[in-house]
């Protein structure tokens, strides 16, 4: 790791501020760190959002769980809030990496992040979430653009993500055996705004969604519905652990496993 | 008095300091005027080295010195090979030179191309970033096989075809024969998939040199420090090696890799004297998977000839082994000495012949891993016996009983002859503890949800203790392989032994003191074993392959026999009779036949405070130390037994039941053991299911450089393994012990892959078998 400069402010304003050249915010740091540490990542100034009191926090109400930014994954696991009315969340929060990973993680980091193999992005894809910034609020849809890039601009920090409470959700994953991130990972939703079909670790691009898969359960919520929708390999990723034909039949699997779970 | 232990599970005298923190491992290790190394290693897999420029990288703050390549003066060595091998053409094997910094070229990732020398290990990183080296990158090969092809890069112009040596082994007239008279043959091609070892501990130096008498100490991550002296000194620096003291403290794990002398330990010594300062590195992560060395990295063609009751008539086997791009320490001897010898396993095949290609490639250097040439033996021995059964519709455990050995010693026709063990009672033992006869219901049940099960046999054995040092020695080693011991009687009756055997993680501390206390009455915490420092210990060989209780622990033996026959002269002289009617039991010295008897204790004071005392005869003091050097290798053997459960639409597969019934010989602390059959098959499993290092085919580039793409085995992927023992003690060394270190890691991985395949129906998978290979062979196997 080279030294950088750390800044800890106390308001998100003074987060926002600051004049460093190559500024990096620091969540949990469990991707930023580790980069840092082997070099990868390099920055001049690090501020660290663990300070913000407006970044932490959840709310709930019947239509919509608010959950603040720099909320670890071990709280979302365990909000009672959170476990009552969007338990597929809960669950997938307390699936992400190992128990130091999620009592450090951030929700708002792993977006902001926006791994392609990380839990979290399937989620706010599939529940149809909304991403409030410090500048504006993000429907899900807008916010992923391909592998760890998203449209937030630089100084433009999550604050919060409301995910709409659905009536029906499963998140399945199936974990690379080696960093236990998923290698693929499929979330099903049925939500007011219709259902919602969203995988992760697969795509070439990063989080996406199944059209077809979810028009099929629109139609009939079953898991026969999607176990024969193939997904097409050509834009899935394809590396030592999975090839994207085995990464599209996993698609398929998960999906119906995902509604199964769902009930 | 105080009870015998041996045989019961003591617990661990070295946990406490292990458990709390206050173990004293190389890293902890900080001397005076500390100064730190970082090595800047080859981004490309085969290069050459146009030149290094060093300008901005000396002007860094806090740098004390740089070396590369070309600062080594000429009487520097390269590292050595420990093992020659003789071709069959009759020519030794090629030996081109291992530099301990790149010289010219560099031939795989990760190899050592500069050393920085700086006040913080920090300053020494970010001073070794300003080095510019300005490569030429050539063509590379990490594949033995596309090594071998017409035209392939040459990895040293001194091996032509990349071709290390060709060896053979056993009959082959015999056995072309035998195959040509065959009723049935089984023929199988395959991957033994190379592997990243991944001790805990990363590897760690830390050396100073001393002006005031001109001597060097090195604490070093070793798993034998006489041998990591004895090989520097002679043959790479030209120090004087009683100039050299050597200590491996704690070492956290080694399975085979700490076991070499490596270029860094050897620059910090050497530059330890030239800076003027203690130098310390430890490896980072990414360091430990680019430059430990590797094991397995087999390609092998194996058959196996059958009449037609599936009596075995002869095999046949030609590997293909790597051995990276320079020869590692003992790397020669593992795909020959320790593979080709295990090649008849348990069973009478009365004609075996192997060929071996030992084959340079633009990869890091592979050497010993956990098992080391004989889970690959296995691996080529029980994947076709499987095979052969499953063609010729016999039971797994038929075609075994019809092959079994039985008559003990048994020559095979490897060059190995076995001193005695009870296959049948190994294979019955697994069978009962697996419920074999209860699979079909579960199998049936498993099929109700669409799962697949299967069964899968390995009835391993291997060669342990090394070694008879006049049979190496034959065979090209060039070194002995006896083991020392000390047994330090102090004047209150304490006792502390000095081993040349090395824990690093094996528990010697309380085994050792269980042999000890036992033969003399004493209790386990009254002994205290000490290893791995060449300044207090006799020239040992350390530890591998399974030899410490059965080699270092004998000579401990040994040097008690010394002790007890001294100590009946001192006792008969207090009790005036003659020594021969003093015999030792229970820990004290009495006269045979009567109650008349004088306490250990007082035989250990008296021999120290002589005042009562043959001084005509004997001398005072009682301290003695034997070598010993074994008469055969140990041979351990089992049967493991997987049952897996494979759900065909992922691939998943879940390993729901692992037997291991093993014949160790006697046992000593049978918690001990079975935390090192645990750890065995933790590793052999790792192999069969998870663990495959990947380099890039055509860049050589290693692709699994981190945790996030080499997947190690985690307590979540294993089951909770039935453990066993039987019991036919070793007929050759006083404590009739075989070695358990290995065995897991031997037995493990073929008992997987056959479950495996039983599952699927299909006649092989690749390990490791991920869910993507286990869906692509039930995919196949459906179709």
């Amino acid at each position: 790791m080279h030294a950088f400069k750390y800044h800890k402010p106390d308001t998100l304003a003074a987060a926002l501020g600051g004049d460093g050249d190559d500024t990096r915010y620091l969540a949990g740091g469990q991707s930023l760190v580790a980069g840092m540490k082997l070099r990868l990542s390099q920055p001049s100034d690090v501020v660290d959002l663990a300070g913000l009191a407006e970044l932490r926090g959840i709310r709930a109400d019947a239509a919509t769980v608010r959950i603040g930014a720099m909320m670890r994954h071990a709280e979302v696991a365990a909000s009672a809030d959170v476990r009552s009315r969007i338990p597929a969340l809960a669950d997938l929060a307390g699936g992400i990496g190992d128990r130091q990973v999620r009592n450090m993680g951030t929700l708002g980091g792993s977006l902001a992040n926006n791994d392609p193999a990380s839990d979290y992005p399937g989620a706010v894809l599939g529940l149809g979430a909304t991403i409030v910034t410090s500048q504006r609020r993000l429907a899900a849809d807008d916010y992923f653009i391909g592998l760890y890039e998203t449209v937030l601009e630089p100084r433009e920090v999550i604050t919060a993500v409301e995910f709409p409470v659905p009536a029906k959700a499963a998140y399945v994953k199936f974990k690379n055996a080696a960093s236990r991130f998923a290698l693929v990972g499929v979330f099903v939703a049925q939500t007011a705004a219709g259902v919602r079909v969203a995988v992760t670790g697969a795509g070439g691009a990063g989080v996406f969604r199944v059209a077809e898969m979810e028009q099929a359960l629109a139609k009939r919520w079953s898991p026969e519905a999607v176990k024969s929708i193939a997904v097409a390999s050509d834009d899935l990723t394809s590396d030592i652990h999975a090839s994207a034909e085995y990464r599209a039949h996993l698609v398929s699997v998960l999906a119906a496993r995902a509604v199964a779970a769902a009930g | 008095m105080t009870d015998l232990t041996i045989g019961k599970s003591v617990l661990r005298k070295e946990d406490a300091r292990f458990l709390t923190g206050s173990g004293q491992y190389t890293d902890d290790v900080v001397m005076p005027r500390q100064s730190y190394a970082y090595f800047l290693r080859s981004p490309y897999a085969h290069a050459a080295i146009r030149g290094v420029d060093l300008a901005g990288a000396r002007e860094m703050p806090g740098v004390l010195a740089i070396y590369t390549g070309k600062d080594l003066p000429d009487a520097v060595g390269g590292l050595p090979c420990g093992w020659l091998i003789t071709g069959t053409d009759g020519q030794p094997m090629k030996e081109p030179k291992h530099p301990l910094l790149a010289q010219g070229k560099v031939r795989h990732v990760g190899d050592p191309v500069a050393m920085v020398v700086a006040d913080t290990f920090l300053a020494a990183k970010d001073a070794a970033e300003r080095i510019e080296v300005d490569y030429e990158p050539l063509p590379a090969v990490v594949d033995v096989r596309d090594a071998l092809a017409a035209g392939a890069p040459a990895v040293h112009a001194e091996a032509p075809g990349n071709v290390c040596y060709v060896w053979a082994l056993g009959d082959k007239a015999a056995t072309d024969a035998a195959f040509a008279r065959a009723a049935h043959v089984t023929t199988l091609e395959f991957i033994n998939n190379r592997l990243i070892p991944n001790a805990i501990e990363p590897r760690a130096c830390n050396a100073s040199y001393a002006k005031s008498d001109d001597s060097y100490t090195l604490y070093v991550a070793s798993q034998n420090p006489h041998v990591e002296r004895l090989l520097m000194t002679a043959f790479v620096l030209g120090l004087p090696e009683h100039k050299v003291r050597v200590i491996a403290p704690d070492v956290g794990g080694g399975f085979g890799s700490k076991i070499y002398l490596y270029a860094e330990e050897t620059m910090c010594v050497w530059a330890s004297k030239l800076v003027g300062r203690p130098i310390k590195w430890t490896a980072e992560r990414s360091e430990s998977f680019l430059s430990d060395a590797h094991g397995r990295d087999h390609f092998t063609k194996a058959e196996l000839a059958l009449d037609k009751d599936g009596k075995f008539l002869a095999m046949r086997v030609d590997t293909k082994a790597s051995m990276g791009a320079y020869l590692s320490t003992f790397a020669s001897c593992i795909p020959t000495i320790l593979y080709a010898t295990l090649l008849a396993g348990q069973y009478t095949t009365p004609a075996i012949h192997a060929q071996v290609t030992a084959v340079f490639t633009n990869t890091a250097p592979v050497d010993a891993y956990r098992g080391a040439g004989r889970p690959e033996a296995t691996y080529v021995v029980e994947r076709l016996v499987a095979t052969a059964a499953r063609e010729m519709k016999l039971s797994q455990d038929e075609i075994r009983r019809r092959n079994f050995i039985r008559t003990f010693p048994y020559a095979t026709p490897v060059a190995l002859t076995y001193d005695i063990g009870d296959y049948d009672a190994c294979l019955d033992g697994a069978m009962q503890m697996a419920d074999v006869a209860g699979f079909p219901a579960r199998k049936a049940e498993a099929a109700k949800r669409g799962m697949l099960r299967g069964l899968g046999y390995s009835s391993y054995i291997e060669a342990c203790g090394l070694a008879p040092s006049n049979i190496a020695g034959a065979l090209g080693a060039r070194a002995g392989l006896y083991e020392a011991g000390e047994v330090r009687v102090h004047p209150t009756g304490k006792v502390t032994v000095f081993t040349g055997s090395h824990s690093h993680g094996q528990g010697h501390e309380t085994t050792f003191s269980q042999v000890v206390a036992d033969r003399l009455g004493i209790g386990v915490d009254d002994v205290d074993v000490v290893h791995g420092d060449t300044g207090r210990i006799p020239f040992g060989m350390g530890t591998y392959g399974s030899r410490s209780l059965a080699v270092g622990g004998t000579a401990i033996v040994k040097a008690l026999d010394k002790i007890e026959a001294k100590g009946r002269k001192i006792a008969a002289h207090l009790m005036e009779v003659s020594d021969t009617d003093v015999e030792f039991k229970d820990g004290r010295f009495t006269v045979k036949g009567t109650d008349k008897h004088v306490p250990f204790a007082q035989v250990a004071l008296t021999a120290y405070v002589p005042h009562n005392y043959p001084l005509d005869k004997l001398e005072p003091g009682l301290d003695e130390t034997a070598f010993y050097d074994p008469t055969n290798f140990t041979y351990p053997a089992g049967t493991h037994i997987c049952e897996v459960e494979v759900d065909p639409e992922t691939g998943t597969t879940k390993i729901v039941s692992f037997t291991a019934c093993d014949d160790f010989g006697n046992i000593v602390n049978p918690m001990i053991v079975e935390g090192q059959v645990h750890g065995g098959l933790a590793q052999g499993i790792g192999q069969a299911l998870l663990e495959g290092c990947v380099y890039d085919r055509e860049s050589g580039q290693l692709l699994t450089g981190t945790y996030m793409d080499y997947a190690m085995p985690r307590a979540d992927d294993l089951p909770n393994f039935k453990v066993d023992t039987r019991v036919t003690a070793c007929t050759h060394n006083p404590l009739g012990v075989k070695g358990c270190g290995e065995a897991g890691a031997i037995g493990a991985p073929a008992a997987v892959i056959n479950a495996l395949c039983d599952a699927l129906g299909v006649k092989d998978i690749e390990m490791p078998a991920t869910p993507e290979r286990v869906w692509r062979a039930a995919r196949a196997a459906r179709a």
